[in-house]
């Protein structure tokens, strides 16, 4: 069922670039929810530099351990979840409705939920920011938080269960009328992502109920086990999820950018599928130290059950890369085994945020989450800097980078005004990731020597016999350079929030924005492959880097087994 | 002929095509790699390690651990280390208590033998973290794990809590002394 040309016009527009239909509703709704993440991340981003420039040993910025631990409680829900989640929602709008050529089924529902995250997330942080509720983003049982921060924190999560669901409706819907068939991958890696939502949100809501029933005095008390299961359902899960959007997100600014086609659809859409299936599971590696499940029960789920779902995130990391080179090579640049790699728009704030926040996830993030997230080697990394720093590489190096590099040409296309500030988007993604990536490895191997995460003193003055624990100079070096990576990244996620902020109040309007490079071939209709000549591969440089990544994971698993056996315990 | 399409439009109506060499053999070089970590954690690490994650755990009420641990320290306490009591255990079951803000007591551990370790919290979660050898288990109010360890090499070991407990978290630590 086709909108009538009148009716189109009435409830919204075509754009001047894409020829997409863009819904007036869908516009409105994506550009708060952008907005409104944007201002969470410039938030949580103000916290990160305080909280850094305290762990630096000989700064020590902070002097109240109240405003410290009330700050890092705020940074992980701004960031975390505020941040992610109304930018995943102004996505999923955006991959439900415009992307699918569609209006909004209910905008009413859309603002529904948009009120509901933005009043549970204003009132959460004002909460914790009073020091009502200076229990981390994780609120362990029995710390103890305001009933109201519970209860703020469930409206976000109720609102934010409404968006996911608004999005499968419309899906369903166009599914229903005919108006598509088979759903871009795109929009495939979003309903992936949605589902996992579903999920995630089930559980967070299912942990949070109890701890507030309990502060309340409704219940007696909320279980800390069954909490951190169903909580971690949640905490990670919600990583899931971005990690899902992300994948989406690579592909289609590879799509944009290069003009990229997938080399087998099937392949890359079963390698969701295996998300869906079994990427939940891994949840449970946050309990892995933990007393209440059996030996069994931890091992086979942080193993994804053979390690299916990291068997999806190694096929996207082939075929994502593979897709790139066999469009480059057919647009001629085939002279090298990297010539398409060379030739590819690096100027690109699109191409450059893809390409970095896909290294940076594939080779820090990939790589130490699996190494972690195993029963036996989780031991050496539980609670220590290790983890922040493996999730810094999955959600921002990783997963911000590329919501950043999408929203270059999301933001002008939906608000129809310029990219403000073009030159600085251009360099803002290289500046970010020497950021992170600095900062990343610096903190790894602060954590790898055993230095505690959410600490506000490590220098353990208090008691003589432990004085000095942290005190030697490669953790209070690699803690210096933890500071510096986290001072050049807030630079870079700076120049993201007022380009963004920029183009949304200051750009200048203009039906047609302007938003640089876009690949003639990203909107166009499915067509033959190329004939593949000859015996060899027909992405080989991506063979060469893929293999290299796996040997370099390789390598890393061995030495982290090896620093393992290295205990001077026995252990049963 | 395999029609290939881009990620933001909809793919035509067959888009099934069979692996081309590339994804064969990356598909297969995955694969093997996927097994054999998965082979590590449940068959080699368990036939070859002297780390284990196979600790088990029971439930129990916070005053009845608390019991226990003030018998413990009763029954083998032989001094005091910075104004907690100083335990030395013969092997056996080794009591360690986790309060805001300090691990009571101060365990002193021979060389070579073997305990078990009972792990709990009196009041919130906390994280032991046993440095220098960085070895990480969560502790839950409520819960007992009970862990066997030998340690292989005398010296100081500190404990830090690395679960954030509230407003003393970072002044909340504890000691272990392993004596030959």
């Amino acid at each position: 069922m086709a909108l009538s040309g009148a009716l189109r016009n009435a409830v919204g527009r075509t754009c001047g670039v894409t020829g997409l239909f863009v819904d007036r509703s869908s516009e409105r709704l994506i550009i708060v929810n952008a907005v409104t993440a944007v201002l969470w991340l410039a938030t949580g981003g103000v916290m990160a530099l305080l909280i850094a420039l305290t762990r630096w040993p000989a700064v020590h910025l902070i002097s109240s351990p109240e405003w410290f631990y009330r700050l890092v409680s705020a940074h992980g829900a701004a960031m975390l979840v505020f941040w992610i989640l109304f930018f995943e929602v102004a996505g999923l709008i955006f991959g439900g409705t415009i992307l699918l050529n569609q209006p909004m089924v209910a905008p009413k529902v859309g603002w529904l939920a948009y009120g509901m995250m933005l009043f549970g997330s204003v009132a959460a942080a004002v909460v914790v920011l009073s020091g009502y509720a200076t229990v981390m983003f994780t609120a362990y049982p029995p710390l103890e938080a305001s009933h109201w921060f519970y209860l703020f924190i469930l409206v976000f999560a109720v609102g934010a269960l409404i968006a996911v669901i608004h999005f499968l409706v419309q899906i369903t819907r166009a599914r229903i009328t005919g108006r598509i068939r088979t759903l871009p991958l795109f929009t495939f890696g979003l309903v992936v992502a949605a589902i996992l939502a579903l999920f995630t949100l089930a559980s967070g809501t299912a942990a949070l109920i109890p701890a507030w029933l309990a502060r309340l005095g409704v219940i007696e008390t909320a279980d800390p086990g069954v909490y951190r299961l169903l909580f971690w359902g949640f905490g990670h899960g919600a990583q899931q999820v971005n990690l899902a959007a992300m994948v989406a997100i690579w592909y289609g600014l590879a799509s944009l950018m290069v003009g990229a086609r997938p080399i087998n659809e099937g392949l890359s859409r079963l390698a969701f599928l295996l998300y869906v299936l079994f990427i939940q599971m891994g949840s449970m590696h946050h309990i892995l130290v933990d007393p209440g499940l059996s030996h069994w029960a931890r091992g086979i789920n942080t193993s994804y059950f053979l390690y299916a779902a990291v068997m999806g995130s190694m096929i996207h990391a082939f075929t994502i890369p593979a897709s790139v080179e066999v469009a480059q090579r057919e647009k001629g640049h085939t002279g090298s085994l990297f010539a398409w790699l060379r030739n590819a728009p690096w100027g690109s704030p699109g191409f450059s945020a893809f390409a970095l926040s896909f290294a940076m996830f594939g080779i820090l993030g990939g790589i130490s989450g699996v190494i972690m997230g195993g029963i036996q080697l989780n031991l050496i990394a539980h609670n220590t800097l290790i983890v922040p720093a493996h999730f810094h590489m999955t959600v921002v190096a990783g997963t911000t980078l590329a919501f950043m590099g999408i929203s270059y040409y999301l933001v002008p296309l939906i608000t129809r005004r310029d990219l403000f500030l073009p030159g600085w988007a251009k360099v803002q993604p290289y500046i970010f990731t020497t950021g992170m990536l600095i900062f990343g490895i610096a903190m790894g191997l602060a954590g790898h020597w055993g230095v505690p995460r959410r600490h506000w003193d490590i220098s353990l003055s208090a008691y003589p016999f432990a004085a000095g624990t942290f005190d030697g100079p490669r953790i209070q070096m690699a803690l210096a350079i933890t500071a510096l990576g986290a001072t050049i990244a807030i630079i870079g996620g700076t120049m993201y929030v007022i380009i963004a902020a920029g183009t949304v109040f200051l750009g200048k309007r203009n039906d047609v924005p302007n938003i640089g490079h876009v690949d003639a071939g990203a909107f166009a209709p499915p067509a033959p492959a190329a004939p593949h000549v000859g015996r060899g591969f027909e992405a080989p440089g991506t063979m060469t880097l893929a293999m290299t990544w796996l040997a370099l994971f390789v390598v890393l698993y061995a030495v982290s087994w090896y620093e393992f056996s290295s205990i001077q315990w026995g252990i049963r | 002929m395999i029609e290939r399409s881009s990620t933001l439009v909809a793919p035509g109506a067959r888009w099934w095509s069979p692996l081309g060499r590339d994804e064969r053999l990356w598909f297969m070089v995955v694969l093997v790699w996927a097994l054999a970590m998965f082979l590590m954690i449940f068959v080699i690490w368990p036939a070859i390690g002297d780390q284990q994650l196979t600790f088990s755990s029971y439930r129990t009420d916070t005053a009845t651990f608390k019991a226990a641990v003030d018998a413990s320290i009763a029954a083998h306490q032989v001094g005091e280390l910075e104004g907690r009591p100083l335990v030395a255990p013969p092997p056996g079951d080794v009591y360690l208590l986790g309060e805001r803000f300090q691990f009571t007591p101060a365990l002193r551990l021979k060389k070579g033998e073997t305990y078990r370790l009972l792990l709990s919290s009196s009041d919130v979660q906390h994280g032991l973290s046993i440095q220098p050898d960085n070895i990480n288990f969560q502790v839950l109010p409520g819960y007992v794990s009970a862990i066997t360890l030998t340690p292989k090499q005398d010296g100081e070991y500190t404990i830090v809590c690395n679960e954030y407990c509230g407003i003393g978290h970072h002044l909340m630590v504890g000691q272990i002394a392993v004596v030959p």
